[in-house]
């Protein structure tokens, strides 16, 4: 059984249109699954529904959110943030808000592990040090008693990635994780998130445009677009045959350094117009009941 | 061509706080440790470097955000290296910046088009609300995200108002700080595009800092490649790949994920 098991999940903008539309998928333990499409389509709205932060301007219209088969949303409030905490991280899209720039970055990592989770303030000191090591970042020591604006773009994102496994949670919604990184970085960390994936039997639901880094970490990815699940498919189907027109148009649109020609073409107005066309469909679908 | 940017021996250090005694300064670290280049107008240049390799800090230095501690900095002629703020003033709505972090670099309080119109009305321009209009339009974000407010975005959009703000001011040079690394393909492109045009149709100057390499071999005719910094490669894109000199860069280019999961991938 999966341990994250999203059913037909609905959500819209208050007195406004949907931002998502029925949309299913499941990450099994151990699993890792993509979630790309164009910028709006709704991916960080699906994480947030999963970890109980959606923005107050949305609500949830239909549909279920099975965390180790428990609907989340038939749970008290209460009792769904208690397990959400327990065994759900978020590695947010944006490092810099993400942080808080008037604390040290110390606490930030280990304050949730003596708050939350009730280890001693020295084993969470070094748990921090222990992670921040292993994602790669040089002085482990002076990092941690930095301010959030002394550090680059990427050791900021690093940081973030490392609190998420902090407390070795069961799901770890990732919104970009690597956007911030240089190719060399990125490819430590990736191997790093699989490994310690890997280990811990952790699902992983990994939000990103780059097929490149789809390619290289996902075994299923889901296509998204205005909030319409397209496509869901195993890696290896979707590189081979991609079932949706507007798959191959995102294949064909992504830019490869060994091909300096190709790519960088924006998806076809054809492919989009269908796909609106199947979106109106939904809708009116939706519409009549 | 004419030079907009002489860059020579440019030296930036910084006050590292986290090692400041209880009394007196704190020490100093060196971000950027002596570079020479130049950026000729109409150039797109691309910038590529490990994390913390001083991409951002050197960006900061060319709109002087930072003041360098060694070296000079020339914009279109001025020596603008140590220049005091109200010098500098008539000149920055000439050089404009596009940060690395978008929601940090909007004002969580505004609504879009304050955001947009804020800079244009500091610099004392005219026709704002059609300046307004063609800015959202150039980025791809429909007329009525004039009135949100930056949490009502996608990570993707707020990018785009980032760069609808510095485009609204039509400045000489921009400097793009990993403006399309949180873009989907699809807007990848199109903001790409939009940048190649507003070089080819207004002259604009680019210098475009990513980690994509595959970007910056679409985008740029011309690479910078910095190392702990300093630079250690500056030729053509293309030459870049077809024969990479210095080490570091043959390990950025075998570390590209390519979008095939049979790609041996070391
Ligand atoms: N607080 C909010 N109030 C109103 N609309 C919102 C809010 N947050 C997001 N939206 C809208 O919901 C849609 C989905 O946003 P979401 O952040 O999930 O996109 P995304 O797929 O993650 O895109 P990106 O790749 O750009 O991050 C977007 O059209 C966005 O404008
Ligand atoms: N205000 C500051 N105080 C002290 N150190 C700083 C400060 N700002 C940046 N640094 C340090 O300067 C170095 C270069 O940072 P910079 O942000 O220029 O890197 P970058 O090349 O842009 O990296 P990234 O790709 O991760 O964004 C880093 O080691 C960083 O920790
Ligand atoms: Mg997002
Ligand atoms: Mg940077």
């Amino acid at each position: 059984m999966s341990f994250l098991s999203i059913r037909n999940l609905s959500v819209r903008l208050k007195n406004g249109p949907p931002l998502l539309r029925r949309v299913s998928l499941d990450v099994a333990a151990g699993e890792v699954r993509g979630l790309v499409g164009e910028s709006g389509a709704g991916k960080s709205m699906i994480g947030k529904a999963v970890l109980g932060i959606l923005p107050p301007s949305v609500q949830i219209t239909e549909g279920e959110i099975l965390l180790d088969g428990t609907d989340l949303l038939r749970l008290s409030p209460r009792e769904s943030r208690r397990r959400i905490g327990a065994s759900c991280a978020l590695i947010p899209q944006d490092p810099l808000t993400a942080l808080n720039p008037s604390h040290r970055i110390g606490p930030q990592i280990t304050n949730r592990l003596v708050d939350i989770l009730g280890w001693t303030r020295a084993a969470a000191d070094a748990r921090a040090i222990d992670l921040l090591a292993e994602v790669q970042i040089s002085d482990p020591a002076r990092v941690l008693r930095s301010y959030p604006h002394e550090l680059s773009g990427g050791m900021r994102q690093r940081i973030l990635i490392a609190s998420a496994f902090a407390a070795e949670p069961k799901l770890i919604v990732a919104d970009e994780p690597t956007t911030a990184l240089d190719v060399t970085v990125q490819k430590q960390i990736l191997r790093l998130i699989a490994g310690m994936q890997a280990r811990h039997g952790t699902a992983l639901l990994f939000v990103t445009h780059d097929l490149g880094v789809v390619s290289k970490v996902c075994q299923k990815l889901s296509v998204l677009y205005s909030g319409l699940v397209l496509e869901d498919s195993t890696v290896t189907d979707f590189f081979t045959a991609p079932r949706h027109a507007y798959s191959a148009a995102l294949l064909a649109a992504t830019p490869k350094y060994t091909d300096p020609d190709a790519g960088l073409q924006p998806v076809p107005d054809a492919v989009i117009g269908a796909v609106r066309a199947e979106v109106d469909s939904f809708d009116r679908k939706a519409a009549h009941g | 061509m004419a030079d907009l940017y002489t860059v020579t021996d440019l030296h930036l250090t910084l006050a590292d706080m986290t090692a400041k005694p209880l009394f007196g300064p704190a020490p100093r670290i060196e971000i950027l440790k002596g570079l020479t280049f130049t950026i000729p107008k109409g150039a797109v240049v691309g910038i590529v470097g490990g994390s913390g390799s001083g991409k951002s800090t050197l960006g900061r230095a060319l709109v002087r955000l930072l003041e360098p501690s060694g070296g000079a900095i020339h914009f279109a002629g001025t020596d603008i290296t140590h220049l005091p703020d109200f010098a500098l003033r008539p000149l920055r709505r000439r050089f404009q910046m596009i940060f690395q972090d978008p929601m940090s670099s909007l004002n969580p309080r505004h609504r879009v088009g304050t955001i947009i119109a804020e800079p244009l009305r500091l610099h004392g321009l005219d026709a704002i609300p059609e300046r307004i209009t063609r800015a959202l339009d150039h980025v791809g974000l429909p007329q009525q995200f004039a009135s949100r407010y930056p949490h009502e975005l996608s990570g993707g959009q707020r990018q785009r108002v980032g760069i609808a703000r510095a485009i609204a001011l039509e400045p000489d040079f921009i400097l793009a700080d990993e403006i399309v690394s949180g873009l989907d393909v699809s807007s990848q492109a199109q903001v790409l595009n939009l940048l190649e045009r507003l070089v080819a149709d207004l002259g604009l100057t680019l210098a475009f800092i990513s980690h994509d390499l595959s970007v910056i071999r679409r985008l740029c005719q011309r690479t910078i490649v910095l190392h702990q910094g300093r630079i250690v490669e500056d030729c053509p894109t293309s030459d870049l790949f077809a024969n990479p000199q210095a080490a570091y860069t043959r390990e950025l280019l075998e570390a590209i994920p390519l979008p095939d999961p049979a790609q041996v991938w070391g």
